[in-house]
């Protein structure tokens, strides 16, 4: 299982249900903190200080909007689907937090090493369509199914780029098991896939193929999270907040949660895929920093500047519109990694 | 009762209840919803079977792609926002008499079969021998269905084509 709880506690039923909670704990710490760290960083990308009252730097703040939405009615509007109104804001997270699964946090901590990691992730991230489709119905309100609808098509088409992408990786690599691609890319910064992977020098010439793939999959992920560029499914100035319109209170939260999780998630994979999962960017150099606890640590750091490059872009950049969205997937996105699928297959091949 | 059997019975609980309420609800989106909880317990029977392959397939095309779609096109058909989508039953007695024909044919095939009942065998990389497959053995059917699946995308598109004069 390559999981340090199965050693310690065996392989039977509790250990089981023990596996997920120390990511569950991390999703909801990192989901508070984040929602801060993306109020500062704005504030400070626009000059101002943004939440400083409570506590030394604001520390308590998301903290408290948490203990005022536990405390919020909960109002379901009246011509609402009550049932699939409800159990909407469920999927959606669970669908995002079944993919935590295959996230190698370190080489002896990962859910599940299914030996289809890769493909298990895009499949089970699609679900929380479903969700998304089934709020923005069951609100009864414009806005939230144009919302819902926009999201779908949105993530529906950014899944051909996301997953094209990532077979480059895969055909290096041979294999679609997390845990893999990460021991794989041992040895030091240059062994990353991002610099082309282990190999000899000639691997020179599968750098800036894979630097634009990188770039893609990153791209397109960001489509998938909703964000901006992308996020015309909450776009405010037209849509008011897309499929959260009517929810309310601690399902609120739930959208929340989701979206901040699945921002965690998909910079997880990207760190796997091309970054070199929890190995330490100094490699055999200093055998200490390559122990275990370390592993998480730089795994951690690497998704959360991804994270950071996520809130940077979303500060930085307008939103596009429909059209640019689709002419940007189908017109450059697509043809670009499917040229970077032939040009690995042939390095492949000649190598 | 090992936890095996305990979550095959589960699943199948959900399926059925889910495909009792696909067929029965007077609201199609309702059982399209309905739909969502039957294909994705089938994929949870796969997993039990350890055929881990087909059952993320079978998440990825049927819950990712053909639900979603089949959603959109009943969204898309109406009044985007009207809830009053309804079916209505038409033509009970031949239904009712063809259906019961056709599971009586069905009970009558499940109990003739003699089944062939094995240990289900733990395959480390399915992947590879499916992909070794694709690409060797059935690289003719692979390239045929591709072939037809290229035919009906641009059939379809050119259907919803505009045509300009």
């Amino acid at each position: 299982m390559g999981n340090i709880l199965t050693q310690w506690l065996g392989d039977n039923l509790l250990t089981y249900i023990l596996i997920p909670v120390p990511v569950l704990v991390w999703v909801l710490v990192f989901a508070l903190y984040a929602v801060l760290g993306e109020r500062k960083v704005s504030a400070w990308m626009q000059n101002r200080i943004g939440p400083n009252r409570t506590d030394k730097f604001g520390l308590l703040q998301t903290i408290l909007d948490v203990v005022k939405l536990i405390q919020k009615e909960l109002i379901i509007p009246n011509r609402a689907d009550r049932l699939y109104f409800r159990i909407a804001p469920y999927i959606v997270f669970t669908a995002t937090f079944m993919g935590y699964a295959i996230l190698p946090f370190s080489s002896v901590y990962i859910g599940v090493d299914l030996n289809l990691g890769l493909f298990y992730f895009f499949a089970i991230t699609s679900l929380s369509v479903i969700g998304v489709l089934m709020a923005g119905w069951a609100s009864n309100n414009k806005y939230s199914l144009f919302g819902g609808m926009r999201t779908v098509a949105q993530i529906v088409s950014y899944e051909i780029p996301t997953a094209l992408s990532a077979l480059v990786v895969v055909m290096l690599a041979g294999t679609l098991s997390m845990q893999k691609f990460a021991e794989i890319q041992s040895g030091g910064i240059l062994n990353w896939y991002i610099f082309g992977g282990p190999g000899s020098v000639i691997k020179i010439v599968l750098i800036p193929i894979m630097v634009v793939s990188a770039v893609i999959l990153f791209i397109s992920t960001l489509a998938e999270t909703n964000r901006t560029p992308f996020d015309l499914t909450e776009a405010d100035s037209e849509l008011v907040a897309g499929v959260h319109i009517e929810y309310s209170g601690m399902m609120f939260a739930m959208f929340f949660l989701a979206e901040y999780a699945q921002m965690f998630a998909v910079s997880g994979v990207v760190t796997t895929l091309f970054l070199g999962g929890w190995q330490s960017p100094f490699g055999d150099l200093v055998p200490f920093l390559n122990t275990p606890v370390f592993q998480v640590f730089w795994f951690l750091a690497k998704s959360l500047f991804l994270v950071f490059v996520m809130m940077w872009l979303r500060w930085t950049l307008p939103r596009v519109r429909i059209d640019q969205l689709m002419t940007m997937c189908w017109k450059f996105l697509i043809p670009i990694t499917l040229v970077n699928l032939f040009l690995v297959g042939l390095y492949i091949i000649l190598t | 009762m090992p936890i095996t059997t305990i979550l095959f019975y589960v699943l199948a609980f959900i399926i059925v209840v889910s495909a009792v309420m696909v067929v029965f609800n007077k609201n199609v989106i309702h059982s399209a919803f309905a739909l969502f909880f039957t294909l994705f317990a089938i994929s949870g029977i796969y997993v039990l079977l350890k055929a881990d392959f087909i059952a993320i397939t079978q998440i990825m095309v049927y819950v990712g792609g053909i639900l979603i779609l089949l959603i959109f096109g009943v969204m898309l058909t109406t009044k985007i926002t009207n809830v009053e989508l309804k079916t209505k039953n038409l033509n009970v007695i031949p239904s009712v008499i063809f259906s019961l024909g056709i599971v009586t044919i069905l009970i009558f095939i499940i109990f003739s079969t003699k089944w062939n009942i094995k240990q289900a065998v733990e395959n480390e990389e399915t992947i590879t021998h499916i992909g070794k497959a694709l690409l060797s053995t059935y690289l003719l059917p692979f390239e045929i269905a591709s072939v037809v699946l290229l035919v009906a995308l641009i059939g379809s598109a050119m259907f919803a084509r505009k045509i300009k004069d």
